[in-house]
């Protein structure tokens, strides 16, 4: 089942505003990060790109969507459950006592993969479960992680590189929320990444880049990624804003850690009903 | 003395993994760069399913987690030390806490328990893999003390699902199995009943625990032996009702003493079933020493050879 929408772009608004209402219910939620991913996250499910059936979430046949940044993906709560993956009520429970859906997401969240949020480990799973389709000779079910730009800095993402490319894995597709901004600040001022595509195109591997917040060309990217076989793992980098639309938030420093007033979460909400 | 030649604990092993992937499809095996003369041949015969990840204990496991997901029945291989301390949190995530919700069967081979590397000294030995992986409620601990009862872990794995760490020596041991494999199922296995005394050890120790009862036995006194083979999960009712006669039990493991190994267990098990007995934990003096010798020499200048249990044993006895 895949869900293609007219206007993936009003979608992605709608998924910013639930995230929005989700944060300002639980505040213990990563929101910056997650407003930085709304439209990977939306070009993914709503475009066309990842095949999913709700009612079946691990069916042998799905796309393998492992959501490796999982604390910047409370965005993808709505977007689950606005598919069927889980009620839609649901939402209004994040974070509480009794529910399944945390500040940090689990693997007990219909659609989600693995354990995430620990960061460095979705990408090496994913190697593996590429690993283990081709070995079943099966080309069909691609395999797409999500991380961000400062996951990056965990050395186990780079060992998965490097087989992954060796391996010539060609149904992994990895997509870099590339909000330049880990919790302490700049990653470039933290630790430089430098010319990323570069550096993975010199691993083996197909590297593209993208705005990451215009739903269609993300939507452009991952369907020509997905459709191209040609031995090389593929990675998109969407450049991204932290906290995006949310003044005080947006792109600044230390996003990760503050927290929004209610006040200006309730007039953010009422100005976009 | 067994008449059956001591063989690698890991080549017998790898030979049942060899044998068994020629019939079915869903086994796999990883290794972070890590060879044995039988895994030449899973290699030749199985490119398709063997993968060398490199030097990357990280990506070994969770390569392998991957893998497991995807239905594989998966056997991860590297030195002990660094397939369960190199990436222990993959190990916790992709693993331990994955495996609760999702089925997986992964398997990982760690050579080289206690002191096997003997001259490699404190990085390539492992004093501390009992401790790290009794932490993880999921994970299953399984340390043979001969190779026959290494190769009957094969079955072991096959049986159940979840994530289980095997511990193996480097070294050729002496053959205890020569009539068969111990019941995996119990966990643990009585060699001899005591008086008072009983003697609890897994793995190497188990072949000291055996020399130190030969050597009471001489004086006149006789003391159990039992080998804790499956240390996360044995028989608790069994572990009780072979206990519960002595006045007096020693614990054996080639690993910390006092950290959290298998002392610890017994200490809790005593006091928690209420256990008369009094509890002695022979195990490394907890230490980085850099001393090179043989595993005797190096096993008696850290209080677990079999000249200084002895004497320990003795004492605790008339302490009784």
């Amino acid at each position: 089942m895949s869900v293609p929408v007219a206007d993936l772009q009003q979608k992605a608004q709608w998924v910013w505003r639930e995230t929005l209402a989700i944060h300002r219910r639980a505040p213990e939620t990563r929101l910056a990060s997650s407003l930085s991913a709304v439209e990977i996250y939306v070009a993914l499910y709503y475009g066309g790109v990842l095949r999913f059936d709700p009612r079946q979430p691990l069916a042998a046949e799905r796309d393998r969507c492992i959501i490796s940044k999982g604390h910047g993906s409370i965005s993808l709560y709505p977007v689950l459950a606005d598919l069927g993956f889980f009620p839609l009520a649901e939402l209004q429970r994040v974070c509480h006592s009794g529910s399944f859906l945390g500040g940090i997401p689990d693997p007990v969240i219909p659609g989600y993969e693995t354990v995430n949020g620990s960061l460095g480990h979705g990408l090496g799973v994913a190697t593996g479960m590429a690993l283990g389709l081709r070995c079943q000779g099966r080309q069909e079910p691609s395999v797409f992680v999500v991380t961000g730009d400062g996951e990056l800095h965990e050395g186990s993402c780079w060992e998965a590189i490097m087989l992954a490319g060796h391996h010539k894995l060609d149904t992994l597709h990895l997509i870099i929320d590339d909000n330049q901004i880990s919790m302490l600040g700049f990653t470039e001022e933290i630790v430089g990444l430098g010319a990323l595509d570069q550096r993975l195109a010199s691993f083996g591997w197909e590297c593209r880049r993208v705005d990451g917040h215009d739903c269609l060309a993300l939507q452009a990217a991952l369907l020509e990624m997905k459709a191209t076989r040609n031995g090389q793992p593929k990675a998109l980098i969407a450049r991204t804003r932290k906290g995006r639309g949310v003044p005080g938030l947006e792109n600044a420093p230390l996003c990760h850690i503050l927290n929004p007033k209610a006040e200006l979460l309730d007039s953010l909400l009422e100005q976009n009903p | 003395m067994s008449p059956i030649k001591p063989l690698a604990m890991r080549d017998v092993l790898l030979y049942r993994i060899w044998l068994a992937m020629a019939e079915d499809p869903r086994l796999f095996f990883v290794t972070a760069d890590f060879g044995s003369p039988i895994l030449d041949k899973i290699r030749a015969d199985f490119p398709q399913r063997f993968i060398n990840v490199g030097i990357a204990e990280q990506n070994l496991i969770n390569v392998s987690a991957g893998l497991a997901l995807e239905g594989h029945v998966v056997f991860a291989y590297a030195i002990a030390p660094f397939i369960t301390m190199r990436c222990y949190e993959q190990i916790r995530i992709s693993l331990a806490l994955l495996s609760t919700v999702r089925p997986m069967n992964v398997n990982l081979i760690g050579v080289g328990a206690g002191y096997s590397y003997v001259v490699s000294g404190p990085t390539h030995q492992c004093y501390e893999d009992i401790t790290l992986m009794r932490a993880l409620p999921t994970m299953r601990l399984l340390s043979p003390a001969d190779h026959i009862s290494a190769e009957a872990l094969f079955d072991r794995c096959m049986a159940s699902m979840g994530p289980k760490y095997l511990r193996l020596d480097a070294q050729l041991v002496p053959v205890l199995y020569a009539d068969g494999p111990p019941d995996w199922q119990s966990g643990l296995h009585v060699h001899r009943r005591g008086d008072t005394l009983c003697l609890l050890a897994t793995g190497y120790m188990l072949h000291t625990a055996l020399a130190v009862a030969d050597r009471l036995a001489a004086e006149g006194e006789q003391v159990g032996v039992i080998d804790l083979f499956d240390i996360s999960h044995c028989d608790a009712e069994l572990l009780h009702a072979q206990l519960a006669p002595y006045r007096g039990i020693v614990s054996l493991e080639e690993g910390f003493r006092g950290r959290g190994g298998v002392d610890a267990l017994l200490f809790e098990f005593i006091a928690r079933r209420r256990l008369p007995a009094r509890l002695l934990n022979v195990g490394v003096e907890p230490a980085y020493r850099f001393e090179l010798g043989s595993r005797a020499e190096l096993h008696e200048q850290v209080g677990i050879g079999p000249e200084a249990v002895w004497q320990a044993v003795r004492r605790f006895r008339d302490s009784l």
